[in-house]
């Protein structure tokens, strides 16, 4: 496995230090360097929401040919990468990934880093919504 | 009335809507600090401030063009769930136009029609939820064939509806009942577009 490109992601949050600390904390989780984890927080003047240019210059970056999944927390950001993505403006293959952010992040690093396909990866962060806690 | 509308018409609709944004940001984001995260006005202002600079750097020759020009640049610097919201209903409706240097009234209420449906597919929401849709849903379907202030009246009695709703989208949602007895930032601001759209028509041929 892993001889080919790796799926890329992004992490999307309405805060920029929580995007980067979410795809600080899923590579240390997943105890792997070799997936493209890239973050796209907050808005261009360093407020809280959602700023689609750096999205998709984010998507970009992450793209290694394998395609890109990109978490969202909430709101403005799922509104924004679905608008990005039906209009072509990410690479393609690019796709949001319906998932928990910090779960779904962790279980999605994981799973690209193994060279799984991006329908396997937007599957495992899928299922990271059935992980109950209690 | 017919009206045959072209590039500068669109161009003129995108500036009154600005103005109108301008004017009314202040209430907006009134209204959005009883059920929302009261910042609706200002993230319209900001962009629809992108949408003017973004006209006069480089106006578009088609009524799609502007429509779109001004799409990307709301999804680009709004910040904020009105951002992809009204991008696709701009850009939506700007794409169902195409490349006409000039439309109908009939090509534009059915333009229109995609753009709303376009809305409606991106956040999953329909007339009845307290959304933008329910001043836009009424205001397409009073439009006929362009009568513009016909729309403008549905449009506002939309928004005004929306006061005894309780909100099933976005963050007012997650306030269940309490967001009965506010009305509706999105539902508020997208009767301006309408009304600014109604402005431009009559200003350009008299109704």
């Amino acid at each position: 496995m892993a001889e080919g490109p790796l799926v890329g992601l992004v992490l999307v949050s309405h805060s920029a230090a929580v995007a980067e600390s979410v795809a600080r904390m899923a590579v240390a989780l997943a105890g792997v360097d070799t997936v493209a984890v890239e973050h796209a927080g907050g808005t261009a003047d360093g407020g809280y929401g959602t700023d689609a240019d750096r999205i998709a210059a984010a998507a970009r970056t992450a793209d290694r040919g394998a395609g890109v999944g990109l978490l969202v927390d909430l709101g403005s950001a799922v509104l924004t990468v679905k608008s990005l993505v039906a209009d072509e403006e990410l690479p393609a293959g690019a796709r949001l990934l319906d998932a928990p952010f910090v779960e779904g992040a962790v279980a999605a690093v994981v799973t690209a880093s193994t060279g799984a396909d991006l329908d396997a990866v937007a599957a495992a962060a899928q299922e990271a919504y059935g992980y109950r806690k209690e | 009335m017919r009206h045959v509308l072209d590039a500068e018409f669109f161009r003129r609709w995108m500036l009154a809507t600005a103005a109108v944004v301008d004017r009314e940001a202040a209430r907006l984001t009134e209204l959005d600090s009883a059920i929302g995260d009261a910042d609706h006005g200002a993230n319209l202002q900001r962009g629809f401030t992108a949408v003017r600079a973004a006209l006069e750097a480089e106006p578009p020759q088609t009524p799609g063009a502007v429509l779109v020009l001004a799409g990307r640049q709301l999804i680009s610097k709004v910040g904020g769930a009105s951002g992809p919201l009204y991008g696709t209903l701009l850009r939506g409706t700007g794409k169902a136009l195409g490349d006409d240097a000039e439309v109908t009234d009939a090509a534009l209420r059915a333009a229109l029609d995609e753009g709303v449906g376009a809305v409606a597919k991106l956040g999953g929401a329909a007339p009845g939820d307290k959304t933008m849709l329910d001043a836009l849903v009424p205001a397409v379907a009073a439009l006929g064939d362009g009568d513009y202030g016909a729309a403008r009246a549905a449009a506002e009695k939309g928004a005004e509806d929306t006061v005894p709703l309780q909100a099933r989208k976005g963050r007012a949602s997650y306030l269940g009942e309490r967001s009965i007895g506010h009305r509706d930032p999105g539902a508020t601001s997208s009767a301006l577009l309408v009304g600014a759209l109604a402005e431009t028509a009559e200003a350009v041929t008299g109704g």
